[in-house]
């Protein structure tokens, strides 16, 4: 155990804590990747399926996108124990909105509670890396990326896990636009050099609902 | 003594006595300087709530004692197979060699482990209350493997969110309503998966390429034990912390059998193993 902060009463980042975030990490350090992508009337999400521990891969066919409606997915990267609870939440959460207010919530409004789902828990977060992409309410696709702790912005495209930094300067290259909140026009998405190997799970959302769509990789 | 002031506040509770009744009576203001004024005055020892003079305040797990080691289920036509040894090992020490590391929760499932032996003995208590408890609903449903795994997901997960965990890996193995058979893990800090082959330990590398190459979800029942045994033995070789003493569990629709403890052959008098290092100088 490397050093760590001591513990001290009332400090929010205790030792015990700090145990905890060392334990987090040492189980998280690596993880698929997930990428989204926004366009003028679409948006595409996509997310490897392999599940691994640090030593052997545990499954080939684990999703990492809940998908909560036709026109919203949420998409997550980090700590697979975490990943499912915080999705269990959210679809929870989502029901609970459709049987209040009658019809299903939109991007902003799952955009926003993924936030506060997240801050609620800022002294012992979720450790994953969120991705919440759909259709706004105007019919344009809509991508919000966040980190651990809930702090996020709407962007055209955004990727998250331990592929992100071989992907994202891909996206910005292929997808280049001067400033990161203008959408990109309709564009094909070829293979992304996606570090994981199996498969690639891919939701592509447009006006007529979501396609689910798969694309094989290695096996090794 | 003179009796304590106390408060009969709704909010603090009976006999309590609440910060508006500290009071500076003569009883406290005419009292000499004590020098144990730190101590309680009963004379009883103080309890030590700093915790910055404790090393650790928190108990919790930190390491396992007695271990099991792989667990090993496949899907096949009729059913799973569940199968891992029976040692219970102190370190490297092969301490108890009759632990029944399989618990059969109803007609439809069963939980087998690795990890903390005593864990998993506090988990089978869980599992009797919760089938208990079904049980006693009456109405001749039982719980399902599915529904099993979700309750050891979230007793695992929790237990890792209070920093105390069940030191586990658990597989959960059954039949489902309709037939179909239901295989997944729980990890001990709540990673979990379902799968049509499923593996704990050291198994994940030495069992799960071999279930990869042969296993499929119609495979026959002879063909599953056979898998079933080479990968069991492939354990035993290459495990040290294992024994030649197996046990199988079977859940097909038409119930739960786990069999009783049985060792495979093996062989050590392959070339290699009875002269590893003739041709290596220097190994031993």
């Amino acid at each position: 155990m490397t050093s760590v902060a001591p513990y001290q009463l009332g400090n929010p980042l205790s030792k015990v804590h700090a145990d905890a975030a060392e334990g987090q990490k040492a189980h998280a350090s690596w993880s698929p990747t997930v990428v989204a992508v926004a366009g003028e009337d679409y948006c595409i999400v996509a997310g490897s399926t392999r599940m691994s521990t640090g030593f052997s891969i545990l499954t080939r066919d684990a999703s990492m996108l809940l998908q909560l409606s036709d026109k919203v997915v949420i998409a997550s990267a980090g700590m697979q124990a975490d990943r499912k609870a915080l999705h269990k939440l959210l679809q929870h959460r989502n029901v609970m909105y459709q049987h209040n207010h009658g019809r299903p919530m939109s991007v902003s409004a799952t955009a926003q509670l993924l936030s506060n789902t997240l801050y609620y828990k800022r002294f012992f977060p979720f450790y994953t890396f969120n991705l919440c992409a759909g259709l706004d309410e105007q019919g344009r696709g809509a991508v919000y990326n966040y980190d651990a702790i809930g702090s996020y912005e709407r962007s055209g495209y955004f990727c998250q896990g331990s592929g992100k930094e071989l992907i994202q300067p891909v996206l910005d290259n292929q997808l280049g636009a001067d400033s990161p909140l203008l959408l990109p026009p309709r564009a094909t998405i070829t293979a992304l050099p996606l570090e994981q190997g199996d498969k690639v799970e891919i939701l592509i959302i447009t006006k007529d609902g979501t396609r689910r769509d798969e694309l094989q990789l290695k096996l090794d | 003594m003179l009796p304590r002031p106390t408060s009969h506040s709704k909010a603090l509770g009976p006999g309590v006595a609440g910060p508006e009744l500290a009071v500076a009576t003569s009883a406290v203001l005419d009292r000499p300087p004590q020098s144990c004024a730190h101590l309680p005055l009963t004379g009883a020892q103080p309890c030590v709530v700093d915790p910055a003079v404790l090393a650790d305040p928190r108990q919790h797990t930190k390491y396992p004692y007695v271990t099991g080691t792989s667990v090993l289920a496949i899907k096949y036509r009729d059913g799973v197979l569940i199968g891992c040894d029976t040692l219970g090992a102190y370190g490297s020490t092969k301490r108890y060699k009759s632990t029944q590391r399989i618990y059969r929760v109803n007609s439809k499932c069963v939980v087998a482990a690795g990890g903390e032996v005593s864990d998993f003995q506090y988990i089978s208590n869980l599992l009797d209350e919760l089938a208990t408890d079904d049980f006693r609903t009456d109405d001749g449903i039982e719980l399902t493997p599915q529904e099993v795994y979700s309750y050891l997901c979230r007793v695992m997960y929790n237990r890792r969110n209070k920093f105390d965990p069940l030191w586990n890996s658990l597989v959960v193995g059954g039949v489902e309503k309709g037939g179909q058979s239901f295989l997944g893990m729980v990890g001990m800090i709540g990673t979990h998966y379902t799968d049509s082959h499923v593996t704990t330990g050291f198994a994940n590398q030495l069992a799960r390429p071999l279930f990869r190459e042969r296993q499929s979800d119609d495979m026959s029942e002879e063909d599953a034990m056979h898998l079933m045994y080479d990968s069991l033995k492939v354990c035993y070789y290459r495990d040290k912390v294992s024994i030649n003493k197996f046990q199988v569990a079977k859940v097909t629709g038409e119930g739960v059998s786990i069999s009783e403890p049985f060792a495979l052959d093996m062989r050590w008098d392959y070339k290699l193993f009875a002269a590893p290092t003739k041709w290596a100088v220097g190994a031993w």
